[in-house]
Parts: C-alpha cells; structure tokens; sequence
C-alpha cells in the first residue's frame, strides 16, 4: 500500500507547480490553466484524505470543487474574450484599469 | 517494492512532469494538451485510491468540457505572438514556489495522525451508489446551490461574451 504521505507530498508539488505558473506566466490563459491545476492539486489531497479516513465527504467535496472550477473557467473564459475583443492582449499586464 | 508502489511512482512522475509542462512552454496550445495529459494522470490517481465515481467525472468534466472550452478559446483569440522570457522574474517566481513548497511539505507530512497510509476498505467505497447517497443526504442544500451557481455561470458567460451593438 502506498502510505497517504506521498499522495500529500504529490498534491503539494502539483500545487506549488501551479503558483509558480500564476506567477511567471504572462499569458491569462495560461494563468487561468495553473489555477486548474491547483484546483485539482487539492482534489488529490482531498481524494488522499477521503481513502485514509474511509469517509466518502472528501469524495462529495472534490465534486463541488469541479461544479466551481467548471463556472471559474467559463467565466474566467468569457472575460478573456471580452478584454481581447476591446484591448487585443492577453497581457495581464495590460488589464490595469482598475488599478488604484 | 511492490507493485502499487511502483505503479504510483510512475503516474506521480509523468504528472509532475507534464505539470511542469504546462508551466514552462511558451505556447498555449502545447499547454492545455500537457494539462489534458495531467488530468487524465490525476485520474488514474483518482481510481488508485478508489474514488471510480470522481476519476470518471474528471475525465468527463476536466479532460473533456473544460480543456475543449480552453482549446475554443484559444483557437478563437489565436495569439500568435510567443510572450517573452524575462529570466529574473521566472528565477524569482520559481524561487518563490519552491519555498512555498518547503512550507506545504512538514504541514502536510505532520498532520496524518493516526492513518498511516489508505487503509483496506470494502469493494462499494467510492460506488456511485455511495456517492450519490452521500450527495443526496448530508449535502441537498449545497448540491441545489451548486445547480444555482452553474446557472448564473452560464447567464454571465452569456452576457460576458455577448458583442455589445
């Protein structure tokens, strides 16, 4: 049996690959596609959890999270199309305009 | 080592490498096809601690609807100019994660408490049957909310995207 720990340790990398996604990259989308990883770094570790405790909540929670990544990126999605349609970037840089 | 042990260490290697994938390319198509490959490895992951119900809906739900959303998008947008390197910031954004990452290690490894490891569970964990009677029961109320919430998703998409005339 593989111990829950290396479950953990795997979600934590996946995890921190994805930040560092957010951080470096300069395209939304890209951006947008670390956060899914993130999002299904902790999908892993609530799965992880759900196995060890022989409870099914963990299950029923990575469910929701899917419910929310799934309207996260189709709004997420939809902005990036309407700021292309008005500026021509996919520059984060670029989406400023509300910066104080 | 046994054999699950290897089987785990392969999925968790091809996915922190296609992880990394996703990350450092330069372009965008090459990245949503390495996180189609990554969630379809978290899949199997999925299937290995018995979750069948939940690997199923990742590949339906993440590898199928939302990367085909993604690939539309950027097929639509079609951004042909590759976003430039600038070493400094990509050595200070790796750096930052990696201590992120040396903080989420000793947090996680610490707090297993008494569970050693995924335990020998009875062949219906994870069923659709379990599932469901767990999202039918203890979670109504958040369930209707999430049906609500995927509506007003799609309303804002719409009104989003709309071309304003």
């Amino acid at each position: 049996m593989v111990p829950l720990d290396y479950y953990l340790v795997l979600s934590a990398i996946i995890f921190v690959i994805g930040v560092a996604g957010v951080l470096i990259r300069r395209n939304i989308i890209v951006i947008l596609m670390s956060i899914e990883l993130m999002l299904n770094a902790v999908n892993l570790t609530f799965i992880a959890f759900s196995r060890a405790l022989g409870s099914m909540d963990g299950q029923v929670i990575v469910f929701f999270v899917m419910t929310v990544a799934a309207a996260e990126a189709v709004v997420g999605l939809a902005i990036v199309i309407s700021v292309f349609r008005h500026r021509q970037t996919l520059d984060p840089r670029e989406m400023q305009l509300l910066k104080w | 080592m046994t054999t699950p042990m290897i089987f785990f260490l392969i999925l968790a290697g091809l996915s922190v490498a296609f992880s990394l994938l996703v990350v450092f390319q330069r372009n965008v198509v090459h990245s949503a096809m390495a996180l189609v490959a990554t969630l379809f490895l978290i899949a199997v992951l999925f299937l290995t601690l018995d979750a069948v119900m939940v690997g199923i809906l990742q590949i339906l739900v993440y590898a199928g609807a939302i990367m085909v959303l993604f690939l539309f998008v950027i097929m639509l947008l079609n951004p042909e100019v590759l976003e430039g390197r600038s070493v400094v910031w990509w050595v200070l954004g790796s750096l930052a994660a990696l201590l992120l990452l040396f903080e989420f290690v000793p947090l996680l490894t610490g707090t297993a408490g008494p569970v050693s490891g995924p335990g020998p569970a009875d062949g219906s964990f994870g069923s659709p049957e379990m599932l469901a009677q767990s999202l039918f029961s203890d979670f109504v109320l958040p369930f209707e909310v999430a049906s609500v919430l995927l509506l007003v998703a799609i309303i804002g998409a719409v009104v989003l995207a709309k071309r304003e005339s």
